[in-house]
């Protein structure tokens, strides 16, 4: 079996497939690629079925040798990408020689970049998935300067053309939340009015948005409730979150609105610092 | 917003996004019969998650037809109940005093009491195996920590409003704590990586 050496960690970098489901209720969180239309687009550049794992690179900065050649695909986050000194292109399938080096750069633009290998990483499933959860650090772990992993075997030749849909950044789509009747009749009209700016401590868990607190018209406690990916939690100091792959599966937050899984990749990309706005989805009017 | 809220209808459906379905419902006990009916039904959902008053659908890929499913349960429905599992305790808590004081008891009082209720895992939260044990009378409730320590060995057997939990590893945390216990509440290795999970019934045992 091929091995993936990891020469360079970079400052996060996780093992992710499509994540965990059916366990929410014992208080596991789904995990997954944060971007996760880019996560498939390099699985799909490398010949892997959908539920290979690949490797999510926070801020750039991975360099890894593998002892066998193999196919690889980098997307998301667009980076300076070498391959034995050489540059080579992102989103599309490179070949990386037995005992070559990948290096990625700092990205461009955007937060997480994708790293897919043919074969998929063949590391142990943990409750059925290699997906790394950074909440409980439930899957595989965190992967560390020196970590071995291995390859498996590649299912399909890489697939050299490949056109995703395009990306259309921009607000991200809300529907109205479980809870909006916990607000004033105005406060998801407000949030979509608001130029929200993206907080230092966002992370897998949460994009934390400094803005406009949106007003409660109840303050009593929210006893625990289930939590779904793309909820626009409000805590009691105002500042908005919006739950990502790592979140608790319960929270005692009021909901005021859910982000449209289609509009989700965007917050794996935006930066500490970058605004970010909400557009109400009429689709649900 | 709600969608559904008749007298006849004992829960009410709240959507969550495209995919997802909140139903709120009268009390914990509702809500754990709800969840039971829906796995016993084989609802189609990617989760079935009760919470203290609700239960969350989601990864519903129709939630119309879901909400005609939901419909068919009353809160009376029959659900079978779950395994009872006895949690060994040896209850030197730091905050046993405190709650005994709170009690109008002792620390033997607190232990026979606490020792003498069958609880329910009501939902589980805040880290994997968390559970929200459901049985200690309203009226035995404490408040939480004002503020929470900052580690909480795993084992630790605590009290939070009339909920109980066991911490099943070290983490911070505002619960007061009664006892320890060895009992390994999550291991991800187990075909049943949870010991304590949603409807199993608790007792603890002093030892």
């Amino acid at each position: 079996m091929t091995t993936l050496h990891v020469e360079r960690a970079g400052s996060l970098t996780t093992v992710q497939d499509r994540g965990r489901r059916g366990l929410a209720h014992l208080g596991v969180p789904r995990a997954g690629p944060l971007d996760a239309p880019a996560a498939a687009l390099a699985n799909r550049l490398v010949g892997n079925g959908v539920d290979a794992a690949l490797l999510e690179v926070t801020w750039g900065g991975l360099e890894v040798t593998a002892d066998d050649g193999v196919w690889v695909a980098v997307t998301g986050a667009p980076v300076a990408l070498e391959i034995d000194g050489a540059e080579r292109g992102c989103d599309r399938a490179e070949w990386v020689p037995a005992g070559g080096r990948l290096r990625l750069g700092a990205p461009r633009a955007g937060v997480r970049t994708y790293v897919a290998l043919a074969g998929g990483i063949a590391v142990d499933p943990v409750l059925g998935s290699r997906a790394t959860d950074t909440l409980a650090w439930v899957g595989p772990p965190r992967v560390e300067d020196g970590a071995e992993l291995p390859i498996g075997a590649a299912v399909a030749p890489p697939a050299p053309l490949d056109t995703p849909p395009p990306r259309r950044a921009g607000p991200l789509r809300v529907w109205p939340g479980p809870r909006a009747d916990w607000f004033t009749a105005d406060a998801l009209e407000r949030l979509c009015a608001t130029a929200y700016v993206v907080g230092e401590e966002s992370n897998r868990i949460g994009l934390r948005l400094d803005g406009g607190a949106p007003a409660r018209v109840r303050d009593d406690e929210l006893p625990s409730e289930g939590m779904v990916l793309g909820a626009v939690q409000v805590p009691p100091g105002g500042q908005p979150v919006v739950l990502l792959a790592d979140h608790p599966p319960t929270g005692g937050y009021p909901v005021l609105a859910v982000v449209d899984p289609d509009d989700l990749w965007m917050c794996a990309q935006l930066r500490p610092g970058d605004e970010l706005r909400f557009r109400a989805d009429l689709r649900g009017a | 917003m709600p969608v559904e809220s008749t007298t006849e209808t004992p829960l009410e459906l709240r959507p969550v996004g495209r995919a997802a379905l909140l139903a709120e419902v009268s009390d914990s006990a509702a809500a754990r019969s709800l969840a039971a009916y829906a796995r016993a039904v084989g609802v189609p959902a990617d989760e079935v998650v009760p919470g203290a008053r609700t239960v969350l659908f989601d990864g519903v890929p129709d939630p119309g037809a879901l909400a005609g499913r939901l419909a068919e349960w009353t809160p009376d429905a029959a659900v079978a109940p779950g395994d009872l599992v006895e949690v060994a305790v040896v209850y030197d808590g730091v905050d046993l005093e405190d709650v005994a004081d709170r009690w109008g008891t002792d620390a033997e009082g607190v232990v026979a009491r606490h020792g003498g209720l069958e609880f329910v895992v009501a939902f589980c939260g805040f880290a994997p195996g968390f559970a929200y044990l459901a049985g200690l009378p309203e009226e035995y409730a404490v408040p939480r920590l004002d503020s929470p320590r900052s580690r909480v060995p795993a084992g630790s057997v605590g009290l939070a409003g009339s909920w109980c939990g066991v911490y099943p590893s070290a983490s911070p945390g505002g619960w007061r704590l009664l006892g320890r216990t060895d009992a390994v509440l999550w291991d991800a290795s187990r075909s049943e990586p949870a010991l304590l999970a949603p409807g199993t019934r608790v007792r603890f045992v002093s030892r």
